[in-house]
């Protein structure tokens, strides 16, 4: 049997909570269908349950302030649904979810796609070997499961994320072997043009300087301008030989290798559904195309947060409004003239939230040898196919993304893409001297998470007759 | 290669990996209690066997599949633990079965 609600969001992250209190607010009955099993994203995993722990201070205020978001989306009382997969969406719209080994639809008139980000793949040889973790894996281990690297660990990668962990592991009582530091020579030159619009977001500025300079006092060795990373070991990580942009080399005894080169919007389910998303030149990355609500190509679907473009959870909250409040107009539970008087406070706060995004686009932006990496890297982990293979293939009658995953079985395993999209697109690029824009993505369809044919066998309804 | 900094107290569970009884803490995802164990590993994959491990802990990367209470290529980074939970490692391609 199917379930109604006016509204289905995707996602109980910052824009997803944001967007749902607001909807409901407007009186739109609201159901919420999310992965994780406890509200608040990828920022503020789990902080319902650590809120009230001792932990919870040495992660911060903006973690701590996650704690009256979700409190705030329990009172709006919108069906929410944790540990729920959704795999498709159908124009109408219905929507398969899957929760607890089962399969079934529910319908809405309008979609707010609120699925987030995740961090920027990035290929280098061993990347696979177990002691490989991205950074924000380890933060969500000391977030949710009070854990860290048992020894000293090492940190490679550029962006905020990294500074922020370093400062948050080493207040837990972890410590750090070294941090690999990925920025190349002369980027805070180029980023600095970008600062006076930046300037109102000077908060944001101290906060990261002071990261840095807690990270200085501590003494932890800070490695810079590395270009080459390689992680060696016999079935799990033992070694990393790293090279900077001065020829430096060395290597090192490592167990546990943590990476992170920025975020990039998930789009698997805006592909799916076909909405058109366009090449984001300063982050490096498809975004989809949207109107000043976040309504996409396809009326009635919406994406809010950093699924709409990178801009943080200041950012993601704001967006997440302004969605639920043009659906709510939509359906005739709010007039035109008050959407746009409610909605210009979130308009205001969205720009100030975004103030500093160019400065640290252009500061963290990808290394040009993030995805040149040499022929023996495995850049589909999941079907392991190498760089060396898609460039031999890629130089014969230019084949696109899509081609080339049917040749090399490359983003059809159970990722789907999600960790080899954009190194493909780069590798084929590079070797066929076109652009990364003009060569495109691969096609996404559905299912968009793995469903085994039992989920789909559970699946309570029929087919109306033809 | 991961280890926890608190004692879970009363929040404690145990689990089996492998049939081996581990102690694992409610609210926390079985892949973080895979993380903490020896083996470091917790699949071998279907075209090499060569040993994976958890990776994003966030549901992008399906590295972390494992067989949980005879339900395979379960991610383990999106299922809280629950005492009694039976986690088996996958070895190469999972068979139909399971």
């Amino acid at each position: 049997m199917s379930e109604h609600t006016d509204l289905l969001i995707v996602g109980a992250g910052p824009a997803g909570m944001a967007a749902a209190v607001t909807a409901r607010r407007h009186g739109l009955s609201v159901r919420v269908v999310d992965d994780q099993p406890a509200p608040g994203g990828q920022i503020w995993r789990g902080i319902e349950a650590v809120a009230a722990t001792p932990r919870a201070r040495r992660l911060g205020d903006s973690y701590l302030s996650g704690a009256e978001r979700a409190a705030a989306f329990r009172a709006c009382r919108a069906l929410y649904e944790p540990e729920s997969q959704l795999w498709q969406i159908e124009p109408g719209f219905r929507a398969f979810v899957t929760r607890g080994g089962k399969a079934r639809t529910v319908t809405a008139q309008a979609i707010i796609l609120a699925t987030g980000a995740q961090e920027r793949p990035m290929p280098f040889p061993g990347w696979t070997l177990p002691g490989v973790l991205t950074v924000g894996a380890a933060q969500i281990l000391l977030k949710t499961a009070n854990s860290v690297p048992e020894k000293s660990v090492w940190i490679a990668g550029c962006g905020p994320l990294p500074l922020l962990y370093m400062t948050q592991l080493l207040a837990a009582g972890g410590r750090i072997a070294g941090f690999l530091d990925t920025t190349p020579r002369g980027r805070v030159g180029a980023a600095l043009r970008h600062l006076p619009q930046g300037l109102g977001r000077l908060g944001d500025l101290i906060k990261g300087l002071s990261w840095s300079l807690a990270l200085r006092r501590t003494g932890v060795p800070v490695i810079r301008h590395v270009t080459e990373l390689r992680a060696e070991g016999e079935g799990r990580l033992q070694r990393l030989r790293y090279r900077t942009e001065s020829g430096q080399e060395a290597e090192v005894p490592a167990e546990v290798l943590l990476v992170h080169e920025g975020v990039v919007p998930n789009i698997h389910a805006p592909l799916a559904l076909g909405c058109a998303v366009s090449w984001h030149a300063g982050q490096h990355c498809y975004v989809p195309v949207l109107d000043a609500w976040g309504e996409s190509s396809q009326a009635n679907i919406f994406v809010a947060g950093d699924g709409a473009g990178i801009g943080g959870a200041e950012a993601a909250e704001p967006r997440g409004r302004l969605a639920a409040l043009r659906v709510a107009a939509k359906l005739g539970r709010l007039g035109e003239a008050a959407a746009e008087t409610t909605a210009a406070p979130e308009r205001s706060a969205l720009s100030s939230a975004l103030a500093l995004r160019p400065f640290l686009d252009a500061l963290y932006a990808p290394r040009p040898q993030l995805y040149a990496p040499p022929d023996e890297t495995l850049v589909c982990r999941c079907e392991e196919v190498t760089a060396g293979e898609l460039r031999a293939r890629a130089v014969e009658g230019r084949p696109g993304p899509n081609q080339l995953k049917a040749f090399t079985r490359a983003g059809m395993g159970p990722c789907q893409g999600r960790q080899c999209g954009y190194s493909m697109a780069h590798i084929v690029a590079a070797a066929q001297g076109r652009s990364v824009e003009e060569v495109g993505f691969y096609r996404i369809r559905p299912p968009l998470k793995p469903v085994t044919l039992g989920e789909l066998a559970s699946l309570d309804e029929q087919e109306p007759a033809a | 290669m991961f280890r926890k900094l608190h004692d879970p107290g009363p929040q404690a569970v145990t689990i089996f990996i492998d049939g081996r009884p581990v102690l694992a803490e409610l609210g926390e995802s079985v892949a973080a209690v895979l993380l903490r164990q020896q083996e470091g590993w917790s699949r071998t994959t279907p075209v090499s066997q060569s040993p994976r491990a958890p990776y994003c802990m966030m549901g992008v990367c399906f590295e972390c599949l494992v067989e949980i209470d005879g339900q395979g290529s379960v991610q383990s980074c999106l299922t809280p633990v629950a005492g009694g939970m039976r986690i088996v490692r996958q070895q190469g391609r999972r068979s139909l079965s399971a």
